[in-house]
């Protein structure tokens, strides 16, 4: 039988490591907790790149399934995450281009864009500018702000910055280079602070001629 | 130090992989530079608000609907 051994020997094995054998032996309650680790971790990336809910339900199904028919071609010399994350991604590809017939939808286009290469405000933001914001507020101006951003940057920043995936972890699970997944976390990086500094930007005191402000 | 070689490395400098004379020569610019200080702080706070605050929240029953969904269809064979 053929093992995964030679590959992890080095370092302590990746706790997935022992559910996916698990499910290979045909215990199907280690897939369910699996499916429990990482759903909302999928379920988000769908949303950033379909950024349609029922599409994102459906994609999360999708790539669970299709994860369990593909388990034996998973070799285990990348994380189980990671893996399921291409699936995802690809899963969420498909379909956007099926909403947007023929429209190219690709995430490993380098897009050209001088925004946000260049600080432009540079304006101090408030301390814990979000307290200006309620729950609900916060998560609309963060749900728009992103949402302005190329698929590609979008889904580089998700994976990167919130789910915390390595440079390499990230260009592997979008099926792209280093530098690329680089040169997008930068720029979506600095268009996100940006975009979101004309809501968290401190607020000047008005100084008007004759008024006295309260405000030292 | 330009505030464009400075930019170069604002990744690097978030993400804590510079060397430590590398360190001191980004520290030693941000001294003198508010503009990059600025950048450098909102951009950190930027990163911290979207890792902090779930956009997409996923609805129990959705979860459990799915989770349902899924573990018929592998019981049946996927």
């Amino acid at each position: 039988m053929a093992t995964i051994q030679s590959i992890a020997n080095e370092n302590e094995p990746h706790p997935d490591v022992a559910l996916v054998e698990r499910v290979k032996s045909g215990d199907i309650s280690a897939y369910d907790e699996l499916v429990r680790k990482y759903d909302r971790q999928i379920f988000r990336i769908a949303q950033h790149i379909t950024q349609n809910r029922e599409d994102a339900e459906d994609v999360m199904q999708d790539a669970f399934l299709k994860a369990y028919e593909k388990l034996d071609q998973f070799q285990g010399n990348s994380k189980f995450y990671t893996w399921l994350v291409r699936i995802a991604v690809n899963e969420s590809l498909m379909r956007l281009r099926k909403r947007r017939t023929g429209k190219m939808v690709s995430i490993d286009e380098d897009i050209e864009t001088e925004e946000g290469t260049v600080p432009r405000d540079l304006a101090d933001w408030a301390p814990d500018p979000e307290q200006n914001y309620t729950q609900a507020e916060l998560a609309e101006i963060l749900r728009k702000t992103i949402q302005g951003l190329p698929p590609g940057f979008r889904v580089v920043f998700v994976l990167r910055d919130v789910d915390g995936l390595s440079t390499e972890e990230t260009a592997e699970s979008l099926g792209l280079s280093v530098p690329a997944v680089k040169s997008r976390l930068l720029r979506a990086r600095l268009q996100l602070r940006e975009r979101l500094a004309r809501y968290f930007k401190r607020k000047k005191v008005p100084r008007e001629k004759g008024v006295k402000s309260d405000v030292h | 130090m330009t505030c464009t070689e400075f930019l170069a490395m604002l990744d690097d400098m978030i993400d804590n992989t510079v060397s430590r004379e590398m360190r001191a020569d980004l520290q030693e610019h941000l001294n003198g530079c508010e503009h990059c200080e600025v950048t450098l702080n909102t951009t950190r706070k930027t990163i911290e608000i979207y890792r902090s605050h779930e956009i997409y929240e996923m609805p129990t029953n959705l979860r459990d609907r799915l989770h349902k969904a899924i573990m018929e269809r592998c019981k049946k064979g996927c």
